[in-house]
């Protein structure tokens, strides 16, 4: 799975192409602690090219989140595909993180 | 066909056994010394209910045949978990999982943190994982469940082997097991633990050839063989599903209890003292209307992170823009002192505030909200990032020291499946002492009840009735150590006393307890397939001590969160003579058994107390004593001694001899 980064304004938008499964997650969290360290703590996955995630990427997902929120920012995913939607219905998932239509949208309201 | 037999004396035995236990109850207590009486029968019930509870496990027994090939691309990594175990013994699994053939990456998962551990895995190509930054020393550790479960968060194998620092597996490990996995739905095969360092005569009861066989076989049939911490294998997809679950479970729950208990925290915070000052009540106010906005949000089916995001945002900017107000009332009034006494203003001008101390007098540290624990410690726990532990998924579960058995009891509910396999593939060490023996026993004792006392499988939905029987039945097992007490005190009663619990032992009594009985050892028998069962019937009366300390213990801590006094099972050997205080109240039951054996002869001498009550108590006691004597093989073990292989080396048997 390949990840790219983009900083602007007000977020950064991590874009996951491919697979987001148990041998892509750790990338993820890589690529995420980069993005906060690099002092963007507004991120946002983008997941509209992402068209499979197991539970080990939802769960690098969270490892993210935490990251985010730590740094005083926080994590938002957009653009989720069906097989992802089921993964986070079937884990319960979607309680905890909103799936927004897009990346832009993600942190819209604020 | 041994499976129609099986079945036919499981019904048997429990028709009997209800017909004598029934009889008990309803036509043969002496009330008179209702004291003894109704412990027994209580007793007598505990131990129907635990022979059925073993009969339904073996009616569904299940023979696996060999699982098919797994498909060759399958990934695994296999975890040798150690903590203090000696560097040797972790090579020597280590080299061992380096070399089973089927491809897969190596891991020792060093909770101990050795630099030596590290350099001798490195040296001979084999990871290392130790806890990583998150681990800090204000997380719980969670012992080998959180060892294993910081593993998973640096590893990626589809698949995973969990190892005992000691148990040394075979090369074809994988290459027999993995085909099971060709089934989505399964998450776990378990293979058999066994020991190599046990006589034949195994003293301290190492082996359990009943547990890895028959019991494992038909909790298997009801799909519902169970986890066992070592020589097993994981679908990782499996555990990090169970590891989100929980977390979603976890961190709503903690929500929902910080949002309930915010309007006391907030009208706590309000009579204090800090709450004189205008400003902190304002803060008050504005904290107040944010949980509550929470908690209609929360309601509305609002996603956790979104709830807790605006929370924080609320809470932060209301003070911020509070603290910048009080700040500007501070600056205008320096500028009124600086313009009523302009002439002592100095080079600099008029003081400011320093540009940055709204911002550092906002934070959750600073800000006056800090000092109001209370409102503090509602608005940490309103997160999503589970502040209370290391890392926020955590797999395999923490809710007790057996995680295994806790977390396979979870998978089941998930809907997964389990698999036994019958086949020993990898040889462990048991422990070689009393001591250690009796740590390990707690140890298990205590953490089946912690599972029980925490997570009732009776009580699982999602778990068919035949998954939460087999649990509970593992439970229940372990109650044996009050059965035990009454079941020695009740003839030692009677000898020396004369006090029968039962009305009278007549021809009712025997016609209804005997075929019981025999019906009973006739379906170990059967089910064993002559599997020496003995020495852990012996054990599961003899340690009744250890029983009865792992339930009083582990409702202590599970009710009144008190420590376990948990300790690690040594692997090496612990020196030192015989240990006899180790087994004191036993040495105490047997003397007493002894004495009450002379007194009751006596008393039979006197004419005081009736032949046929003499005898059948005597002969409980007799029964008790052999029971007990396994103590005094176990504490003079010496440990394992190689048994020397033909007669080409005497001078080693010589030596033996002298």
């Amino acid at each position: 799975m390949q990840f790219s980064y983009e900083v602007n304004d007000s977020y950064a938008e991590v874009k996951g192409v491919g697979r987001l499964n148990m041998v892509a997650a750790p990338k993820l969290r890589e690529v995420v602690a980069e993005v906060v360290a690099g002092g963007s703590s507004r991120v946002v996955v983008n997941l509209s090219e992402t068209d499979f995630m197991d539970s080990s990427g939802l769960g690098a997902l969270i490892g993210c989140l935490k990251a985010a929120r730590q740094a005083g920012g926080d994590l938002r995913i957009a653009g989720v595909q069906p097989q992802v939607k089921m993964v986070l219905e079937l884990t319960n998932m979607d309680r905890v993180l909103t799936a927004y239509p897009t990346a832009e949208a993600a942190f819209g309201d604020d | 066909m041994t499976r129609f037999w099986t079945r036919l004396i499981v019904l048997l035995t429990v028709i009997l056994g209800v017909n004598y236990v029934a009889w008990r109850w309803m036509a043969s207590l002496n009330w008179e010394a209702w004291w003894i009486a109704v412990p027994l029968v209580i007793a007598e019930t505990y131990s129907l209910i635990d022979v059925m509870l073993f009969g339904l496990t073996v009616w569904n027994l299940k023979i696996r045949k060999p699982p098919p090939p797994a498909p060759a691309d399958a990934t695994v990594d296999v975890f040798i978990t150690t903590y203090n175990e000696p560097l040797d013994l972790v090579m020597t699994t280590a080299l061992a999982a380096k070399d089973i053939r089927w491809p897969h990456s190596t891991w020792i998962l060093d909770d101990g943190d050795r630099p030596e551990m590290r350099e001798l895995a490195e040296s001979n190509g084999i990871g290392y994982v130790t806890r990583g930054a998150d681990w800090t020393p204000d997380m719980p550790r969670h012992a080998k469940a959180g060892n294993l479960n910081n593993a998973l968060m640096v590893t990626s194998g589809e698949y995973l082997l969990i190892l005992d620092a000691d148990q040394i597996p075979e090369p074809d490990i994988l290459d027999k097991t993995l085909g099971y996995f060709n089934d989505d739905k399964v998450a776990l095969v378990q293979t058999p633990q066994y020991f190599i360092n046990v006589p034949a005569d195994d003293p301290l009861g190492s082996q359990a050839p009943l547990f890895y066989g028959p019991i494992q076989q038909g909790k298997d049939g009801w799909n519902a063989a169970f986890f066992c911490g070592s020589n097993a294998i994981l679908r990782r997809e499996a555990l990090m599903q169970l590891g989100l679950v929980g977390y979603v479970k976890a961190t709503e729950k903690s929500i929902r209890r910080a949002l309930a208990a915010s309007r006391t925290a907030i009208k706590k915070a309000r009579r204090s003292s800090e709450a004189e000052n205008p400003l902190v009540a304002q803060m008050l106010d504005e904290v107040e209307a944010a949980t509550e906005s929470a908690q209609r949000e929360l309601e509305a089916g609002a996603s956790l992170s979104e709830i807790t995001y605006r929370v924080r945002r609320k809470v932060d900017d209301a003070v911020r823009t509070l603290v910048a107000a009080d700040f500007s009332a501070l600056q205008s009034d320096l500028e009124e002192i600086a313009a009523m006494e302009l002439a002592h203003v100095g080079e600099g001008g008029v003081t400011t505030v320093a540009s940055d101390a709204v911002e550092r007098m906002s934070g959750r540290d600073w800000s006056p909200l800090g000092a109001l624990e209370s409102v503090h410690a509602v608005l940490d726990a309103i997160s999503v990032e589970r502040t209370d532990e290391a890392q926020p998924i955590m797999p395999l579960a923490t809710i007790s020291v057996t995680e295994d058995m806790a977390t396979s009891m979870r998978l089941h509910g998930l809907g997964w499946k389990s698999v036994y396999h019958h086949e020993i593939l990898a040889n462990g060490l048991a422990p070689e002492d009393v001591k250690t023996m009796l740590t390990q026993r707690l140890r298990w004792a205590q953490g089946t009840m912690q599972v029980l006392l925490r997570e009732n499988p009776l009580v699982q939905r999602r778990m068919s009735w035949g998954q939460r029987l087999m649990y509970f039945s593992t439970m229940w097992t372990y109650l044996s150590g009050f059965a035990a007490v009454v079941y020695f005190a009740a003839p030692i009663i009677y000898l020396t006393l004369g006090i029968l619990p039962v009305s009278s032992l007549s021809w009712d009594f025997f016609i209804r307890f005997i075929p019981f009985m025999v019906v009973n050892q006739l379906l170990f028998l059967v089910a064993g397939h002559g599997i020496p069962t003995w020495r852990g019937q012996q054990y599961s009366l003899a340690l009744f001590p250890t029983w009865i300390k792992a339930c009083t213990t582990a409702a202590r801590n599970v009710w009144f969160g008190r420590p376990l006094g948990f300790a690690v099972t040594p692997k090496a050997r612990q020196s030192g003579g015989p240990s006899w205080s180790l087994i004191r109240p036993q040495i105490i039951v047997a003397v007493l058994l002894a004495v009450a054996l002379v007194v009751g002869v006596i008393r039979l001498l006197a004419g005081m107390s009736e032949p046929l009550g003499t005898l059948v108590n005597v002969a409980w006691v007799a029964f008790d004593l052999v029971v007990l004597s396994v103590l005094v093989k176990a504490v003079l073990y010496k440990g394992f001694v190689p048994e020397v292989v033909g007669p080409e080396r005497p001078e080693e048997r010589n030596a033996d001899a002298v």
